[in-house]
């Protein structure tokens, strides 16, 4: 047993784009623990609904991060609109629907990137970035902005799709799908992607279970746990299995994330196919009054808001517990007896979101 | 700008962005953009970069890993702040947590507003900022050769 050195790991690191520290307790190659330190990016906007407007606040709420953005606004608004007892028309819950699946769609081309140069997988980065692109274009002409989409709104949606651009959207899924295949047979075949991911990181079904894991995390673990279940939104209508591998490790995680885009452009279809006509929005009176837990499936786990309010303009109480912030624990976990060379894929395969972390 | 000289590289660092504007840096790296073919490297060391571009509005446990890494850094460098957040502190200025904007620390040359910003706005943020370089540069060498 060689002697006990402990490295830093971030803030600033290559790998990520955003700051985390870990300070990684070595004996020789080994990480024998990891020991999280956050905060980096904490900004503290939970405080400002007591300036703001609840109406308004869904600004702030979206931009709890850059990447699971619209989720957070359709988590928000859906907490509120239970509290005043809202009901939203069926047309915005079917937009709310496809642009969140596009969102999960964009996320996960990004962390199939990112994921593929947390081990110097260089072109495969790129080529994953290149077709998430066309994710982004069909953002910004349905919304108006590429990452930060501003469309949902406390009692609907801002924006409405006309049908001859659906009809298109449709043309485009067809492209993507074909590209999403090509993509994915890399990361499941290619030697190189297995060499680094499988039995790497692993997670048991227990432990994910034990440690409160959530999204893609739990999936990989074989636990079958996706918030779209509970048929929030327009996904009641529509016919989905979560995807689940049993394996517990990077590929297995890897594996979910991979064959959920093609479950989520299925989805955009049937919601293309069946989405209602009529309005989009319905006026919001009042101000909310009590407190309701809402629940919604990021691209990156369950993302729970709650909300309470005093009968007043200004919320009493926001509280977001961030799928990143519940896997923390299980990544801590799988990281401790891993070698040192690992520690980037691990901690990419947990598809880490800080700013959703640290608000 | 008729030509560069140099090869510039980036250092980027989120200073508690959203991260919004985090992935559109680097988008601008990704084929449709492709920062890369005017040799512009998103480097991971300091002792590399020239431009530092910075995302989000500063917070307090931030403030001295961006004077490290900015202090780490060869002359001449530039900063470049990207997104209405490393302007001012935008959507969060009011937030405790926020110092509000990267100038409170950091002399900027360039700034990038938006939210998010685009990779187009960035590009355009970065190449004013190649300018700025050029300059420092050459002020640098007159001084020397005064000197
Ligand atoms: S400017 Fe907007 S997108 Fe950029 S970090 Fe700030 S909130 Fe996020």
């Amino acid at each position: 047993m060689g002697r006990q050195v402990v490295v830093p790991f971030g803030p600033q690191h290559p790998v990520l784009p955003e700051p985390i520290h870990l300070d990684l307790v070595l004996e020789d190659e080994k990480v024998v623990e990891a020991i999280p330190r956050i905060g980096y990016v904490h900004r503290g906007l939970e405080k400002l609904v007591e300036k703001r407007d609840y109406k308004d606040y869904i600004f702030i709420a979206e931009r709890i991060c850059g990447i699971c953005s619209f989720i957070h606004s359709v988590g928000y608004s859906q907490g509120i609109e239970a509290l005043m007892e809202i009901e939203v028309p069926a047309r915005a819950e079917y937009l709310r629907t496809i642009w969140s699946e596009y969102s999960r769609l964009h996320s996960h081309l990004l962390w199939l990137g990112c994921f593929a140069d947390s081990m110097g997988f260089e072109n495969l980065f790129m080529q994953s970035w290149r077709i998430r692109e066309s994710v982004l274009d069909v953002l910004e002409e349905t919304t108006g902005g590429r990452v930060i989409q501003g469309s949902c709104k406390v009692g609907g949606v801002r924006k409405d799709i006309a049908a001859p651009q659906l009809t298109q959207m449709k043309a485009g899924l067809d492209i993507l799908q074909s590209e999403v295949d090509d993509l994915v047979a890399v990361f499941t075949d290619e030697p190189t992607i297995k060499s680094r991911t499988v039995g790497v990181g692993h997670l048991s079904k227990k432990d994910a279970w034990e440690l409160g894991a959530v999204g893609p995390m739990t999936r990989g673990s074989g636990i079958k746990s996706d918030m779209r279940m509970l048929g929030y939104g327009a996904y009641e209508y529509l016919d989905f299995k979560p995807v689940t591998h049993d394996d517990g490790d990077c590929y297995a995680r890897c594996l979910v994330r991979a064959e959920e885009m093609s479950v989520s452009i299925d989805l955009i279809r049937q919601a293309i196919d069946a989405i209602p006509e009529g309005e989009i929005e319905v006026k919001v009176k009042g101000n909310p009054d009590g407190e309701y837990f809402s629940r919604v499936e990021q691209p990156r786990g369950e993302v729970l808001h709650f909300v309470k309010g005093g009968g007043k303009k200004n919320l009493l109480r926001h509280r977001v517990r961030t799928p990143t912030m519940a896997n923390v624990p299980a990544l801590v976990k799988t990281l401790a007896g891993c070698q040192m060379a690992d520690v980037p894929v691990i901690v990419l395969s947990i598809d880490p979101c800080i700013g959703c972390m640290e608000r | 700008m008729a030509y560069l000289s140099k090869s510039p590289w980036i250092l980027h660092y989120d200073a508690s962005s959203c991260n919004g504007c985090d992935i559109e840096i680097l988008a601008c790296l990704t084929p449709r953009y492709d920062v890369e073919r005017f040799g512009i490297i998103n480097t991971g060391n300091p002792k590399h970069a020239d431009i530092l571009v910075i995302t989000g509005g500063v917070n307090e446990q931030n403030r001295s890993v961006i004077q490290n890494l900015y202090d780490q850094m060869p002359h001449p460098k530039v900063v470049v702040g990207v997104g209405i957040c490393a302007c001012t502190g935008g959507i969060f200025k009011e937030c405790y947590n926020i110092a509000g904007g990267v100038g409170e620390i950091l002399p900027v040359d360039v700034w990038v507003p938006g939210c998010a910003a685009r990779p187009e706005q960035i590009i355009d943020g970065i190449v004013k900022a190649l300018g700025i370089l050029e300059q420092k540069r050459a002020d640098m060498s007159r001084a020397e050769a005064g000197a």
